[in-house]
């Protein structure tokens, strides 16, 4: 049994001193120390510094950032990789085998379930294909927005889970009626009161949950983009409608047809507007990017908020999104000490050096 | 692996083929085998062999039985107006080990899980419904399922299916194990024995 949460001091300046590194994708066996501050991972391209950045956020979310598929994160041709993180007194381990288990490990100890760890050590990830969160379906962003709130709240993580299995279990369910062609009403009744009990919650969740994010993204969006533009994340669902448990139960024909579940907050979108027109129709590839930044810097104001420690800031290949003047206001907040430890990569380490002149920063070199 | 003998491969690899057991431990047992009295593989074999021809299950509870009615369901010491519902034969092991039970069961012989393509007419269930409509002296049916998600499911499940029937449901308690640490229990447990606690 790990020790409860509660015993970990908080307000402290939780950051990764070191990080071991064991047939993870490209690195056999690497070792690193880092700063409490900001640290410039700087490399040639496919030297690694994205794969690091991984590491990292593989050993708090338990999970790629790159890859759905575990195995993936594997060395080529190995069988297992390990991921060790120091943060002061505390070490995380993760090991993961190829067609086994992946388990983490809190001082040696293992945690029962992954749930327990998952958003201990916040992070927050700005990468360069973000901008397939304005482009993709609304998948891509449920995902994002049901990540942010595991971090948060672990009931979250776990209602999220068993809404995800109930759905499961009763898609399958009614493939079977279609295949077997028969109905049992009374069965399908019990999955549907599951989905609904969990669904209602979690609708409740994250409703709460943009409302908070809708004025930080804007005071971010505001700054990023000296106030151009007018944005809005609008949350769509079917639990607006009032009486959504009895129009579920009257939609089981359309399920019946469909052979899936066709209603639910599974179903739900984050639309994202700007000047009353969808960002992904109208916005143009610098709007889209400082988009994406606010909703992540607003990410990281939440975390911070709920978790009373900053999370790990992960800028992958940052400088090239946005033109000198952000860069140069982002790096004054770094200077200011608006974050906490930060990772920073980039491919043109000169420009690197000539932007950070005046700061403190680790440059960590990977050959 | 290769082994020097395809007698020796045949048998590891039907004996590999049981649960919890892999090649190696297959191969160990094989040459245990070929090395002890050859009257005791005999006997293995023809226990086994016996056990797959001969064990039928019980007609009335669907228990594994060495007759059409099983020794539970025939006893009279047993009492008839009560039966605990379960999943499978190692459920009706581990009640009767407590002692505790003197009723009947109705062993389901699963639990209901679309996902893994188990429904209800795959489980023993009509055969309940026909059980308590044939024996007016069943008065009490006590769901002891595990309390997991398919667990729940098919207990909601049979109680909508006994719900026109003039019998008592009941559920077995989940809470605290004896002897364990208030602070270890997970707190779905320990909210849950808080909530349905019991006079004192």
């Amino acid at each position: 049994m790990n020790k409860p949460k509660f015993f970990r001091t908080f307000v402290h300046d939780m950051h990764l001193e070191k990080l071991q590194l064991s047939n993870f994708r490209n690195y056999e066996n690497q070792f690193f120390e880092f700063s409490e501050g900001l640290n410039c991972i700087v490399g040639k391209n496919g030297s690694g510094k994205t794969n690091l950045l991984d590491a990292i956020y593989f050993l708090s979310l338990c999970k790629s950032s790159i890859h759905s598929q575990d195995a993936l994160s594997i060395k080529f041709d190995e069988d297992y990789t390990q991921i060790e993180g120091r943060f002061g007194e505390e070490l995380i381990t993760c090991s993961l085998i190829r067609g086994g288990k992946k388990s983490f490990f809190y001082d040696k100890v293992p945690y029962e379930k992954l749930s327990e760890h998952i958003g201990k050590y916040p992070v927050v990830l700005i990468a360069p294909d973000d901008t397939d969160l304005i482009r993709d379906g609304s998948e891509t962003r449920r995902k994002l927005f049901d990540g942010i709130l595991s971090q948060i709240d672990a009931d979250y993580l776990k209602l999220y889970l068993s809404y995800n299995k109930s759905l499961d279990q009763r898609n399958s369910l009614l493939k079977q009626f279609a295949e077997h062609n028969y109905f049992d009403e009374d069965l399908v009744r019990i999955y549907s009161d599951q989905l609904l009990a969990t669904g209602k919650k979690i609708h409740a969740f994250r409703k709460e949950f943009v409302e908070t994010l809708i004025p930080l993204f804007k005071k971010h969006y505001d700054e990023i983009s000296d106030g151009r533009e007018e944005v809005n994340i609008v949350y769509t669902s079917d639990w607006f409608d009032q009486n959504f448990e009895e129009a579920f139960h009257k939609s089981i024909g359309t399920d019946l047809a469909a052979q899936r579940t066709t209603k639910g907050i599974h179903k739900d979108d984050f639309e994202f507007w700007m000047e009353e027109k969808p960002v992904k129709k109208f916005g143009s590839q610098g709007q889209k990017k400082s988009f994406i930044m606010a909703i992540r810097m607003a990410q990281f104001d939440i975390l911070t908020q709920t978790k009373n420690q900053k999370p790990i800031l992960l800028l992958d290949d940052i400088f090239d999104k946005l033109d000198e003047k952000r860069i140069q206001k982002l790096v004054e907040m770094v200077d200011a000490g608006v974050f906490g430890q930060v990772f920073l990569t980039d491919a043109r380490p000169n420009r690197t050096k000539e932007l950070l002149k005046n700061i403190s920063v680790k440059f960590v070199e990977i050959v | 692996m290769n082994y020097p003998s395809k007698l020796i491969e045949d048998a590891v690899n039907e004996i590999s083929r049981l649960p919890g057991i892999g090649k190696k431990s297959a191969l160990r047992l094989a040459l245990h085998l070929l090395k002890s009295e050859k009257n005791q593989t005999q006997h293995l074999s023809d226990a086994l062999i016996n056990l797959v021809e001969k064990t039928t299950y019980c007609l009335e509870c669907h228990n594994i039985s060495d007759s059409d009615i099983c020794m539970i369901c025939s006893s009279h010491r047993r009492d008839m107006s009560i039966l605990a519902v379960v999943q499978d034969f190692k459920d009706v092991l581990a009640i009767e080990n407590t002692s505790q039970f003197q009723g009947k069961y109705h062993v389901l012989g699963g639990i209901i899980s679309p996902i893994q393509g188990i429904g209800p007419n795959d489980l023993n269930i009509e055969s309940l419904i026909e059980r308590i409509k044939a024996n007016s002296e069943i008065k009490e049916i006590i769901l002891a399922l595990s309390p997991t998600m398919e667990g729940d499911t098919t207990a909601f499940y049979i109680k909508k299916k006994l719900k026109d029937l003039d019998v008592k449901v009941s559920t077995i308690a989940r809470g605290i194990p004896i002897g364990g640490d208030l602070e270890y229990t997970d707190e779905i447990t320990l909210g849950r024995s808080i909530l349905s606690r019991i006079e004192f």
